[in-house]
């Protein structure tokens, strides 16, 4: 019965070539333009650590002073130095990493090469197991490497083909910032996308090229990047080498915790560290403490820029004329064709048979449409791409939009053939016949 | 024209009207937003600086290791830098307008606030005022002898307290003590107070994280950078010499000292550009979004205008055998096309304004011009006229005699 209704519906649509390409042509445009828009959110918003974010954690506290201090308000984004080294060496998470943005000089020994400086990312040793970095040579340091302020780097992929033309060059050496490094690792590409354990040095397409161990970086006065939140007299340490004082945050730190029940532990303790500083003199505020997971974090930060949700409203509202544009056109369509549907009622098809030809003739409408859209959202990306703004080289289509692509736009198509198909499939057999 | 027989007409095509006028609504409302949308995009990307922008250039150095006397190599800099051809001034500032880096701080008219007035920008650098080219509309630029070293000033807090002075926007002046003037008044940061010796008309904050409204409070300070505290040179000099002077300035200063690198150098109009391409972008974005909507409604006016044209013909073509003449078929159904759009319009502007309450709650838009409304229905109405032209012509060509046949 299927293969008979596609058959009538090929016929149909092209008898009235213009009308269907109209058809066509307004859901593939409402289709491309939404999916263009839906495949960059969708990018902008995932998970940058699919499987693991569930188990990463944010601790936030709040060591500021009692001046100015509200109920209600979110302890900063960041930590102290202090603090950050405290719950380090605490290790009361699973494992745990502390960790600042910054840029270092490069001096290669080649004379080929110019000294240059790149982003750099000065952390503690779980950083690499904690978020699944893959390493194409070698591996990260150890938690012994930490405390004993060892010369070591981990460079990314990037930089290894710069410097060594790709080769394994772990246990090699090379100068930063007139100290001599060993090169312990490489990684293989890796880039979260967005930024997520640093928000604070933008959140799309950052991409740090060399990995310190923190205390070395801090002992050898290593330029930091990213924001400083100061209280009481702290100052942000701008003047070279100085960095910010005790009383101000500047420092990220990340927590894994493999079950909500660790996670409510490492909550009890962030408030009971909180009461034993507080006891000591340091923190002049009662506990306030956040425990957000990665994406929580994402999401209290509003990392997806504020644009990419007004494209996304914007799109929707435009797919919605297109389907107005829709209905109104089969509407059209199949009214016109009361006469055929007449005699085929009068000739004993039931109204339900009627019902599914005219639906499977929007179906196949809406398949046309969404090969159509699929096309336009292929060139909208592109277009994205081209652009010039911070994420537009991230956006490509995946598998998985591009299934929805084709489920928008059959449902959009049958949501739309829905009221025609059933305003022409009550046409009265025997009247129909009579005017003709 | 008579309403009576359009109006009994569309009662009994009422769902095809109702789509059409939905269509048009829609679209009204969608477009009318996505155009204010635009301006006030371009609008922002037209954001005054407050600086003489088309005759300034910045160049951005990071020194490998640290700088034996970074106040000393700061000087030496500027010594060069001012002698090279077509450089009218030359200054090492702590920030640029335009640029993601500042400096900013809670500022307070009462050291015994609890909370801060407001938050402000920080600009230090000697020679910053005549360098950008800001306009100062009241009191005095700083003497040369107020200026203190910044270094030293950071490291000594006994120092801070001896930065006396300040000079400030005008927009921040007016924020802080409305309706006066804010010469001899008095700021307090933490502890130390400093008193408002100047008024320039403006300059901008850099990367406006604190959101445009904030963009002008900004405060400029009598303080001396050296090379370990900024990075930032400033040189002012013809428009048409920019290029020349960036690539002389690179070599003069990579002669100086080779110990360092040149992380940027970029005229100030590039800068901005930069700034605000993402911006630019959306606004391109929005000016497809609205072409393709009216294409898609013109389109969707001509389909069910030809399908109606179609299903009379016999109705037309007895019009015209009992004396209609070709004009008045025609003007049939252009008023026909008139009123669903108008219908359509004002169904539309509501849910413009619908639309542009939500966007002011969600996303910090003003309010939506009345202006709008009257060149949006304009608009619409001739789309829908010019698109419902093609069929019409083809309802007035139905000869008279298709009335006695029978389809």
């Amino acid at each position: 019965m299927i293969g008979y209704y596609l058959n009538l519906a090929l016929r149909s649509l092209k008898r009235n070539k213009v009308l269907t390409a109209l058809m066509v042509l307004a859901i593939a445009v409402g289709i491309g333009a939404s999916m263009t828009t839906l495949t960059v959110l969708h990018v902008l918003s995932g998970d940058p650590l699919p499987g693991k974010s569930g188990e990463l954690y944010y601790p936030q506290i709040d060591p500021q002073d009692a001046r100015g201090m509200m109920p209600g308000t979110m302890p900063p984004e960041q930590v102290t130095l202090i603090d950050g080294t405290n719950l380090l060496r605490a290790r009361q998470a699973d494992r745990q990493a502390l960790m600042a943005g910054g840029a270092v000089p490069i001096q290669p020994d080649a004379s080929a090469l110019d000294p240059f400086y790149v982003e750099a990312r000065y952390t503690t040793a779980d950083f690499f197991a904690m978020f699944d970095v893959p390493f194409l040579y070698g591996h990260g340091w150890t938690g012994i490497d930490d405390e004993a302020h060892v010369r070591d780097v981990v460079i990314a992929r990037e930089l290894n083909e710069k410097l060594f033309k790709g080769a394994d060059s772990v246990g090699r050496t090379l100068r930063i910032g007139g100290t001599m490094f060993r090169i312990a690792g490489v990684l293989d590409s890796w880039r979260p996308n967005p930024h997520f354990y640093d928000l604070t040095t933008g959140s799309y397409n950052y991409y740090e090229q060399a990995f310190l161990p923190l205390q070395t970086a801090l002992e050898l006065r290593f330029a930091k990047n990213g924001s400083n939140d100061c209280w009481g007299n702290g100052t942000g340490g701008v003047v070279g080498g100085a960095y910010p004082s005790a009383t101000c945050v500047w420092l990220q730190f990340w927590v894994e915790l493999d079950s909500p029940a660790r996670a409510a532990a490492y909550r009890q303790f962030l408030v009971r560290y909180s009461e034993e500083q507080k006891a000591l003199g340091r923190f002049q505020r009662a506990p306030n403490v956040q425990l957000r997971n990665l994406m929580q974090w994402l999401d209290h930060n509003g990392v997806v820029p504020s644009d990419v949700r007004l494209q996304a409203w914007l799109a929707f509202g435009f797919l919605l004329v297109c389907l107005v544009n829709t209905v109104g056109l089969m509407l059209a369509k199949f009214l016109r064709r009361s006469g055929e549907l007449g005699v085929r009622r009068a000739l004993g098809a039931s109204r339900r048979a009627l019902l599914a030809q005219l639906l499977i003739e929007s179906a196949v409408v809406g398949t046309a449409g969404g090969i159509g859209g699929l096309l336009l959202a292929f060139f909208g990306l592109w277009l994205v791409r081209h652009r010039s703004s911070d994420y537009a080289a991230l956006v490509h289509l995946d598998a998985a939009m591009l299934l929805v692509t084709f489920a928008l736009a059959i449902s959009a198509s049958l949501l739309a053939g829905l009221l025609p198909a059933w305003r022409a499939s009550k046409v009265a057999p025997a009247l129909q016949l009579k005017s003709n | 024209m008579e309403l009576r027989p359009i109006l009994s007409t569309l009662r009994r095509h009422r769902i095809p009207a109702l789509l059409l006028v939905l269509e048009i609504a829609l679209t009204c409302a969608i477009v009318c937003n996505a155009v204010f949308l635009i301006s006030q995009r371009l609008q922002r990307t037209q954001m005054a600086s407050g600086v003489a922008e088309s005759e300034l250039v910045q160049i951005q150095l990071a020194a490998i290791g640290k700088p034996a006397d970074a106040k000393a190599r700061a000087q030496e800099d500027l010594a060069l830098l001012r002698q090279l051809p077509g450089v009218t001034a030359a200054a090492l500032v702590s920030q640029v307008p335009f640029t993601n880096s500042s400096s900013n701080t809670g500022i307070k008219l009462d050291p015994a606030q609890k909370l801060p007035t407001l938050n402000a920008t920080m600009y230090m650098g000697e020679g910053l005022i005549g360098t950008y080219g800001v306009r100062l509309v009241a009191g005095r630029d700083f003497q040369a002898d107020e200026y203190l070293d910044f270094d030293a000033m950071k490291s000594d807090p006994n120092l801070q307290s001896k930065v006396g002075s300040v000079i400030v926007t005008q927009a921040l002046g007016e924020r802080l003590w409305p309706g006066q003037s804010p010469l001899g008044k008095n700021i307090y940061l933490g502890e130390t107070s400093v008193r408002v010796i100047g008024v320039v008309q403006a300059l901008i904050r850099p990367s406006l994280f604190m959101g445009d409204d904030a963009a002008q409070w900004t405060m400029i300070f009598p303080l001396r950078m050296s090379a370990a505290s900024a990075s930032r040179y400033v040189l002012r000099t013809a428009s048409g010499q920019r290029e020349a002077v960036l690539e002389g300035a690179a070599k003069a200063l990579r002669k100086a000292d080779p110990h360092r690198i040149i992380l940027e150098k970029k005229t100030l109009d590039d800068i901005r550009r930069e700034f605000f391409r993402n911006d630019r972008a959306m606004a391109g974005i929005l000016v497809g979004v609205i072409i393709a909507l009216l294409v898609v409604t013109a389109l969707g006016i001509v389909g069910l205008a030809s399908f109606w044209v179609a299903q009379r013909r016999r109705t037309i073509g007895v019009r015209r055998a009992l004396g209609a003449t070709r004009r008045n078929i025609l003007n049939y159904f252009q008023t026909e096309n008139f009123l669903l759009a108008t219908i359509g319009i004002a169904l539309g502007m509501v849910l413009a304004y619908g639309i542009n309450l939500f966007l002011m709650t969600h996303y910090e838009l003003p309010r939506l011009p009345p202006i709008y409304f009257p060149v949006g229905a304009v608009v619409l109405w001739l789309i829908g006229q010019a698109a419902v032209l093609g069929p019409a012509l083809r309802a007035a060509a139905v000869p008279p005699v298709v009335a006695t046949r029978s389809v």
